[in-house]
């Protein structure tokens, strides 16, 4: 991977701040996602990291503007290419997504419609957002199912989904989401679905992907390998809050937030890992997600958390641009990691 | 880091845990307390349980016999019509009986037709459901063909035919009904059978060396009771309401004893001019009905909500 | 598909034939039908003769397939009651009975199917208890009951709509609300979960995504993939209309085969009976096999295996 450059480099195509996703149950209001702060340029990868139900995914929900009903989204700045998104209204908002910014899913066999082909649902997102005519969208999508390494692209075009392997729907969905364009790609842990094998294909397909139509991406996953891989900068996401932001090397050379610090721990890595030698393991649950914030939320579980934790909420703090940490604990103070802990990503 | 490391190193204890994890509740605890605020259950619960003791003590609930003509007292109207008094509550019919009393021991054989055939169907269904399901291939191929051919006869002409054939006692009508609605039962306990039959406990036993039948009784019957349950009330609706139809149309219960539907055939004859003749057994039905497709459907909630929408 | 078309149609045929066992056999199982025909008077020469002119002495597989081959040829035997030809009352009295069952299913399709659709995009709604109340209320609804009601209230005291006989098309609407309304629950909660289970899955996710509208969310994506149940309960909703016609058509006076079978039970008029027990139940065959081939045709996923 290139040395990963400051932020600024890159022509910002995304700015998110102070996003919140609150969902209203039974028990009160669920704080799903607590002031999000994120930005992401063009040509950049994006990594939001995070266990499940940490909030990545109402994240990206909530900027695509595809929340579920009983969900509320309140930001205060959310402007794609320049563009005031919470100014708009929701038609003016779908007249967006797929256009300037385009989602993909996690499991490709439920997220196509069974009773349609392949070539029906990618030419009628170029159709709907006015692109151009039926031709045009025909001969758009065969280029790109071409273009994502499907042979035979043409009767492909004419399968239903059911009739392409796992591997070859997640390709047929890139293409898709790639039909008008878009700046702003968010995919939602394109790979977990997958085989194994089939997993590498589809990140490297991404990256060059990325590479020429220099589009942003916002990748979320729970796989500190994939972040490795792909990220030029890292999120980290805790309990519905960013607990540690940067660029991938920094965050993997040295990890500030003993969240981040204990995912590292528990990877293995080969030829680094003694045999036999224990590998970490974070233990405690997620704090219950309700009602107001008013501590650090990882502190039950931390193996550093010392009294001042408990008594008000954290801030974030940024010890260098584009740097943050959201603990309380000083770069100095930090406990020595393991010795086996993953080094920069090279 | 392990407590150990962090004692050694003085860190100060975290404070305790927030009380999120409460003790979580007994299933049967959760299963009451939905039970308890379940409007349709309740509902449901209720009537059953109202017309149940009605129609269990309904001798000693009125006065009057209901096959006791007197023509003297023919076709007075119910209590809240012009003519009406409290001594006939709902009124008398062509032949002078107590309305009132009639619809109470009327109660007795919609219960009776209903839970029977409802029984009959659910175990001759519920066997061959499990049959099917559990072993698959020609034995299934066998309970589908059946089902099949249940579902193509037109239940209702075959139940007039029968009936016919064997006349109309309360125990004839039971079986006739219950040899013929069976069906549902089939096809729900198949589907749940093939699906629990994959699962890894089911195959255990089987590695254990459990005879099937108790594989079957013992793991496969558990699953399906809730979705049986379910059905039973469903298809015990459908037995009344065919019943009632069947009397109505005089090849069901036979007269004089007091079948609701044949109430409403009864009274049809004065319909025009005493239309509470027809209309108090029809509501009769109808709420019985409604309660207990209201309490199947409640049950269903109750022990296991996650399927509804 | 073939392969898949070709196995379902041998199930058709099988049941068919198993059918008509049935069918025949059913008026047979009192035992002497004979001496029933013959009446409670008659000496037991007089039964034999009886039973000989109506071939009752031969072997029941015999009698059986003497039937079918006769039936094959158009010949489903005389009344006993009007010594009629058989297909002649069938055919008299099937037209209305079929547009009972056809006014009956659109008008239960016309309700059903858009409060399904509207139940299902706003659960919880107003309009998703009235469609569920509504079909609490049409289950329990005693068929017969609900004729009589309506009788009195539109006929008798409104007196609006004609109560009785098939003079015109006005004579049709009590009876087919009377029998919609017992077909029409089944078929709006199925078009209710079809939509539920639509609208929750994955791909209206990413139709969303891609920005499509409302409507095309709804019924091109949505309803495409809900209908599918819907399509076979209607098919078998027609089945049942046709057989189960028999109260309605009482209750209205209306001269269909569901009242003609209905006489004959009573009369003991066995040919009629089989006849119009096997037709019926052949019409449903026919019918589920129709559904089939049509869920094959809209579902890809059965059409290309």
């Amino acid at each position: 991977m290139t040395q990963a450059k400051s932020t600024a480099a890159f022509e910002e195509v995304l700015r998110v701040e102070g996003l919140s996703v609150e969902i209203g149950i039974s028990t009160g209001l669920l704080r799903a996602v607590s002031g999000i702060d994120l930005h992401v340029g063009r040509g950049e990868t994006l990594c939001i990291v995070g266990e499940s139900g940490c909030g990545k995914t109402m994240t990206s929900l909530g900027i695509i503007g595809l929340l579920p009903r009983r969900a509320r989204l309140t930001a205060e700045r959310l402007v794609l290419e320049g563009r005031d998104l919470l100014a708009l209204s929701p038609k003016q908002r779908a007249a967006l997504r797929g256009d300037r910014m385009a989602m993909i899913f996690q499991d490709p066999m439920t997220s196509l419609n069974p009773v349609y082909t392949i070539g029906n649902q990618m030419e009628e997102i170029f159709l709907r957002h006015g692109k151009g005519d039926r031709k045009a969208a025909r001969a758009r999508a065969e280029y790109l199912l071409h273009k994502v390494g499907i042979s035979a692209a043409a009767s492909r075009l004419g399968q239903y989904p059911h009739q392409l392997s796992g591997g070859l729907r997640q390709r047929a969905m890139i293409a898709m989401t790639l039909m008008c364009d878009p700046t702003l790609i968010i995919a939602d842990e394109p790979t977990t679905a997958l085989d194994v094998t089939i997993q590498a294909q589809i990140l490297h397909l991404l990256h060059d992907l990325q590479r020429e139509y220099r589009m942003a991406l916002i990748l979320i996953t729970h796989d500190l390998g994939i972040v490795a891989r792909m990220a030029t900068r890292v999120v980290v996401m805790y309990a519905g809050q960013v607990v540690e932001t940067g660029t991938a090397a920094e965050v993997f050379a040295a990890p500030m937030h003993p969240y981040t610090r204990g995912l590292l721990d528990c990877i293995p890595i080969p030829g680094k890992t003694a045999r036999g030698a224990q590998l970490g393991s974070i233990p405690g649950m997620v704090p219950a997600l309700l009602g107001p914030i008013a501590s650090c939320q990882f502190r039950n579980r931390c193996p550093q958390a010392f009294a001042d934790c408990a008594a008000a909420p954290v801030p974030l703090r940024e010890t260098a641009p584009g740097r943050t940490s959201r603990c309380l604990l000083t770069p100095a103070s930090l406990v020595p990691q393991r010795a086996e802990s993953l080094g920069a990503a090279e | 880091m392990t407590s150990i490391e962090r004692d050694r190193r003085g860190i100060v204890a975290l404070s305790p845990a927030p009380p999120y994890e409460r003790e979580a509740p007994s299933p049967r605890m959760i299963m009451r307390r939905r039970a308890l605020t379940h409007p349709g259950f309740l509902f449901g619960a209720t009537i059953m349980l109202a017309t149940i003791l009605i129609a269990v003590f309904a001798p000693l609930l009125t006065p009057y016999d209901p096959y006791f003509q007197d023509l003297s007292q023919r076709l007075i109207p119910p209590v809240w019509a012009i003519k009406g008094s409290w001594a006939h509550i709902f009124g008398t019919d062509g032949m002078g009986r107590d309305y009132l009393t009639r619809l109470m021991f009327g109660a007795r054989i919609s219960l009776t037709i209903g839970f029977g055939a409802a029984s009959i169907a659910g175990f001759i269904g519920t066997s061959l459901g499990l049959i099917g399901g559990y072993f698959g291939g020609k034995v299934d191929a066998v309970v589908m063909y059946l089902v099949n051919v249940k579902l193509a006869l037109p239940g209702v002409l075959i139940a007039l035919s029968l009936i016919e054939v064997f006349g109309g006692s309360v125990t004839s009508v039971t079986l006739v009904l219950g040899f013929l609605f069976w069906d549902r039962f089939v096809v729900v306990t198949r589907s749940v059978t093939q699906q629990t039959r994959i699962a890894d406990y089911v195959t255990a036993a089987e590695a254990v060396g459990a005879s099937r039948l108790r594989i079957i009784l013992g793991e496969v019957l558990p699953n399906v009771a809730n979705h049986i349950i379910v059905i039973a009330s469903l298809e015990m609706g459908v037995a009344i309401l065919v019943e009632a139809a069947l009397s109505f149309l005089g090849l069901g219960i036979r007269p004089p004893t007091p079948s609701w539907g044949l109430m409403v055939s009864e009274g049809r004859n004065f319909m025009f001019f005493q239309p509470y003749l027809v209309a108090v057994p029809g509501i009769a039905i109808f709420v019985l009905v409604i309660a207990i497709n209201m309490l199947g459907d409640g049950i269903r909630d109750i022990t296991a909500p996650e399927g509804r929408n | 598909m073939p392969r898949f078309l070709i196995h379902r149609a041998t199930i058709a045929l099988l049941v068919a034939i198993t059918v008509s066992i049935i069918g025949f056999t059913l008026l047979r199982l009192s035992g002497d039908l004979a001496s029933a025909l013959a009446g409670d008077t008659a000496t037991p020469e007089q039964i034999a003769q009886t039973a000989h002119l109506y071939g009752l002495d031969r072997p029941l597989y015999i009698q059986y397939l003497d039937w079918v081959w006769k039936a094959l040829h158009g010949d489903l035997g005389r009344s006993l009651f009007t010594n009629e030809p058989v297909t002649f009352l069938i055919g008299q009295r099937i037209g209305v009975t079929a547009q009972l069952s056809f006014m009956s299913l659109i008008f239960a399709l016309a309700i059903a199917i858009p409060l399904g659709v509207l139940a299902a995009t706003r659960p919880n709604s107003w309009v998703d208890r009235l469609a569920l109340g509504l079909s609490v209320f049409g289950q329990a609804m005693p068929n017969f009951w609900f004729g009589l009601i309506l009788i009195i209230v539109f006929g008798v005291t409104l007196r609006w709509l004609p109560i009785s006989g098939t003079d015109s098309f006005a004579n049709f609407i009590l009876p087919t609300v009377t029998l919609g309304t017992s077909v029409m629950p089944a078929i709006m909660r199925v078009t209710r979960t079809g939509m539920l289970d639509a609208l929750d899955a994955d791909y209206i996710r990413t139709a969303r995504a891609k920005g499509l509208s409302t409507g095309s969310v709804l019924f091109k994506h949505a309803l495409r993939n809900a209908i599918l149940p819907v399509v076979s309960l209607t098919a078998v909703s027609l089945g049942f209309l046709l057989g189960g016609s028999v109260i309605v058509e009482s209750v209205f006076a209306l001269n269909g085969i569901g009242f003609l079978a209905f006489q004959s039970i009573l009369r003991t008029d066995f040919p009629v009976v089989q006849s119009i027990v096997v037709f019926v139940s052949l019409c449903y065959i026919l019918l589920t096999f129709l559904s089939d081939i049509i869920n094959a045709y809209l579902d890809p996923r059965i059409r290309l295996g």
